[in-house]
């Protein structure tokens, strides 16, 4: 057993934890918050991305004691002006970009990163920057429309 | 306004934006243990003894049980008499990755840690992973007592040779519809609490009432003392139908150790233990006459059904064989199927399940008979359209009468978004510039059976019955809520039952409230599958929202002494139609309906509830024209879809958005199943290759292209909301638009056919000669 302290969404915690802890299982089941998913355990599908001192990581190719120090972000704790949600939520919203949501954090916090790197990313870049997540549902356009109508209401974070 | 028809955004979505959705894996009670699955490393082979005495040492380990501890326990439901799937495995296994043992640790990690410490000792049998082989002479048998792989055949009536024979000519393919995993994001799991007031299951199924009835029955409890709950359930795509062992064997894991007891595959597990879906072989032929219509078809259907017979699997070539003609007016169709068992992961449905293999099979030939007679292959499929006057249309199948479409319009509305002359001028110009890729355009003209189903139709599949259910209750302040027995996966069920509800209520969508997934909550329900949920549980909520509202304004004209005829509903009230200002709120119509003292005295408290299982006439049969355009690199053989353009017709929209949504949801699987995915296995040993999401293909945003959506708009005459369903619209239509794209940019180099997936290898050794395995 290691002690981590990491800071979750702007709360310090601190955990006894197996080495071999994944970040996400540690996300989920020692933080309690179950935003983030896991999809698959290769790392192709991206449900697990969370922020990692504000960079976009797949959580389950990270362990808990390798985010000992640092901060971590998962879509519990990004919020905006949107009736509280972030633009890349609203976004989401308002362009149908989710259906059975179970992708959807994961790719809610890959949008944002992507966003806070290039505010105005073309389709291209945006498809592209998307390539780690898969959705099952959407089939994608309307993941781009969401991301697309983030970057034009800004309050991207 | 209406909001049926109206881009209304979804109830669903601000929890599952925030963090907040509620899947299975996301509930831990105190206490909660975690139970894995000890997989066949075999796809054939006998059980010759389990030894469990070193996990039973590990750190962490509850128990360890195998198939000889539930010898009281009867196989899974479904499937053929003694043919079912049992719980686990006992004398033999029959694919890699049946379940053989169930280990049960205090956590995920511990019960990985303990199932590589579980020895099975296996006597390893040749195994088959085909049709071709499962049927050769002397293959090795997964079912000794049926002396055979085949394990149901329905034989062909009618060869129809003396049409052939009397056709001009005849186009004959064989075709692969390759096996495909479901994958949907989240996979099967399952939290099992049996508690001294009784079980309480969450399980990530399309169907809790379904799984329900057959659970409580399996265990021998009463159904009262059976609850199982559905929460939010990450994508189904069909293989979440199904009776998995795990729900069944958790339950008696938490009752006999006290504790709840979580089950989740991971994905490696997934893709061997979720159900797959499609894996047909089509003999198909057609004659035709010299001008392209055509006069006969018949159609030999294979279906590989993997090591059992699932209940939905089954039924899969039955569909198929319904619809073999598509949109098409052919006088005289045959066909036959059989199913056969092979050492792979049981197949059942799969979005579209035994319609998009039908449809592929029909549009490629339509295509062949276009290139053998030189004419377009849009005139060809105009010139054997069903036409618009010609509905309700007797089919081949006494089962099937396509209810209502227009599929000339259809192709029309497709033909006017592609421009396809100027495409064609494009594809002409660069045949012959080296320099440009190749250019295809393929069409599909499809129409599938959805809605599912008249009385009969999904009984034919396990099921209880074929309505579905709603319910309707008005609280005190005039708010409501809606119970559904239709429980979603991603459809966005609250939104759209809200929206029909509060069209014929009168109340504000806000204040519509929409239960589902609970069996103790919901009296009961049938489940999300087949494109039924508009036509269904959404008529369900049309009509017991008019009859619910017939004692509303009773109740309304008895509080305004006014006649019930003059009584109408605007702006959350009741007005007395022109008398303006006259007028009672609908909260207060609520509040009387709970007060005896204020109520007429025909109605009696608590009368503003309504509930209602919808029984429909007849299935509906939503149809559409989809183009797609395919730019094929000359020196990789790697396709480009340039273009992919998708009209639909399901009737009556209730929001254009979701509706877009499935479509656009269901193309991109269908493009998938033509460009990307395909279950593949070892053929000499049966191990699986594609067993996790490395070596299966799962396309994501790069990979894809942006669809260009039309809608044409028939009514489906069987409900009274003349709707269709849409949920496997796309993924029916989109493969052969595909694949006949990509034939037809190789038409130069002789090419007829290409079977799924067409990855640019294949592409390749068609422009270069070579024969494609």
């Amino acid at each position: 057993m290691t002690t981590v302290r990491i800071t979750i969404n702007g709360t310090a915690q601190k955990h006894d934890v197996e080495d071999r802890t994944l970040l996400i299982h540690y996300i989920r089941e020692n933080s309690r918050l179950t935003g983030a998913h896991i999809g698959c355990d290769t790392s192709n599908c991206g449900a697990c991305t969370v922020l990692l001192n504000g960079e976009a990581v797949k959580s389950c190719t990270v362990l808990a004691v390798q985010a000992d120090g640092e901060e971590v972000t998962t879509v519990e704790g990004i919020s905006g002006n949107f009736n509280g949600l972030s633009a890349v939520q609203e976004g989401f919203r308002q362009e149908h970009g989710l259906q059975c949501g179970y992708c959807t954090p994961g790719m809610v916090m890959a949008c944002t990163a992507l966003l806070k790197e290039n505010p105005k990313p073309s389709e291209h870049e945006i498809r592209h920057a998307l390539e780690g997540n898969i959705c099952r549902c959407t089939g994608y356009e309307m993941i781009v429309n969401s991301v697309r109508w983030a970057s034009e209401h800004g309050d991207a974070q | 306004m209406s909001l049926v028809g109206a881009r209304v955004l979804r109830k669903e979505d601000p929890s599952l934006l925030t963090g907040h959705g509620r899947f299975v894996d996301d509930f831990a009670p105190i206490n909660t243990a975690f139970a894995q699955f000890v997989m066949s490393d075999q796809a054939h082979a006998k059980i010759l003894s389990i030894d469990i005495s070193e996990t039973l040492k590990m750190p962490g380990v509850l128990g360890v049980w195998t198939a000889a501890d539930f010898t009281s326990f009867p196989n899974l439901p479904g499937g053929l008499p003694d043919l079912e799937r049992p719980l686990l495995a006992h004398d033999r296994v029959r694919w890699a990755g049946e379940p053989v043992a169930i280990v049960v640790a205090e956590n995920r990690y511990q019960a990985a840690d303990a199932i590589p410490t579980v020895v099975v000792n296996y006597e390893t049998l040749d195994a088959v992973t085909n049709v071709d082989e499962a049927t050769a002479p002397g293959a090795p048998l997964l079912f000794e007592s049926e002396n055979s792989n085949v394990l149901t055949k329905v034989p062909m009536l009618d060869d129809l040779e003396k049409h052939f024979s009397k056709s001009h000519g005849r186009a004959h393919l064989r075709i692969v519809n390759q096996r495909c995993a479901v994958v949907p994001i989240e996979t099967v799991g399952c939290l099992a609490d049996w508690t001294q007031e009784g079980l309480t299951l969450w399980a990530t199924t399309q169907a809790p009432h379904h799984l329900r009835n057959k659970l409580a029955s399996w265990l021998d409890v009463s159904q009262n003392l059976c609850r199982v709950v559905a929460p939010d359930v990450g994508g189904g795509f069909g293989a979440k139908i199904v009776w998995y062992p795990e729900f069944f064997v958790a339950p008696l894991l938490s009752k006999w150790l006290r504790r709840p007891v979580k089950f989740v595959q991971t994905r490696s597990e997934a893709m061997v233990q979720m159900t797959h879906g499609r894996d047909q072989v089509h003999e198909i032929e057609v004659g035709f006459e010299k001008n392209g219509k055509i006069n006969a078809l018949r159609m030999v259907i294979s279906q590989n059904l993997g090591a059992f017979g699932d209940p939905t699997g089954l039924g899969l070539a039955v569909l198929t064989g319904w619809m073999a003609a598509g949109c098409y007016k052919i006088p005289h169709v045959s066909t036959s199927f059989r199913t056969v068992v092979t050492n792979t992961t049981p197949v059942a449905a799969y979005r579209g399940a035994g319609r998009p293999e039908a449809t592929f099979s029909i549009e490629r030939i339509i295509d062949l008979v276009a290139l053998r007679t030189g004419i377009d292959p849009v005139k060809v499929r105009q010139l054997n359209f069903i036409q618009p006057k010609e509905f309700p249309y007797e089919t081949h199948n006494e089962a099937v009468v396509y209810d209502s479409g227009d599929f000339p319009q259809a192709l029309d509305e497709c033909l006017r978004l592609l421009d396809y002359d100027a495409i064609k001028a494009e594809q002409a110009r660069n045949l012959h510039d080296k320099t440009k890729p190749l250019i295809g355009i393929g069409f599909s003209c499809w129409l599938e059976i959805a809605g599912f189903g008249p009385n009969g139709s999904l009984e034919g599949f396990g099921h209880l019955a074929s309505w579905e259910s709603a319910q309707i209750r008005i609280a005190p302040d005039g708010s409501a809520t809606v119970f559904i027995g239709s429980s979603p996966h991603g459809q966005g069920h609250e939104t759209f039952v809200a929206q029909i509800a509060s069209d014929e209520l009168g109340i504000p969508f806000e204040r519509i409230s929409v239960i589902h997934g609970d069996t103790a909550t919901v009296i009961q329900g049938i489940g999300t599958m087949g494109s039924r949920g508009v036509p269904t549980v959404g008529s369900a909520v049309k009509v017991s929202s008019e009859r619910l509202m017939v004692r509303a304004k009773k109740i309304a004209a008895h509080l305004l002494e006014a006649s019930e005829s003059d009584i109408e509903v605007k702006d959350n009230a009741f007005n007395v139609r022109g008398t303006p200002g006259k007028k009672v709120s609908w909260s207060d119509v609520a509040t009387t309906s709970f007060q005896p003292l204020r109520l007429p005295p025909e109605l009696q408290a608590g009368t503003l509830e309504e509930r209602l299982f919808h029984e429909s006439p007849n299935f509906s049969y939503p149809s559409g024209a989809y183009a797609c355009v395919v730019e094929v690199d000359r020196r990789t053989g790697k396709t480009k879809i340039r273009n992919m353009i998708v009209v639909d017709d399901c009737g009556t929209v209730i929001n254009p958005l979701l509706a877009e949504g499935q479509v656009h949801g269901g193309v991109a699987q269908g493009i998938a199943q033509a460009l990307f995915e395909q279950v593949s296995y070892d053929p000499s040993s049966g191990q699986p290759i594609t067993a996790n999401l490395i070596d299966y293909l799962i396309p994501s945003a790069p990979d894809m292209p942006n669809y260009t959506a039309g809608r044409i708009t028939t009514l489906c005459p069987n409900n009274p909301l003349g709707a269709k369903g849409i949920g496997e619209s796309g993924a029916v239509g989109s493969p052969p638009a595909v694949v006949n794209a990509i034939v037809n940019a190789l038409s130069s180099f002789g090419v007829e056919h290409i079977d799924m997936p067409v990855t640019p290898e294949k592409v390749w050794h068609a422009m270069n000669g070579r024969k494609n395995s």
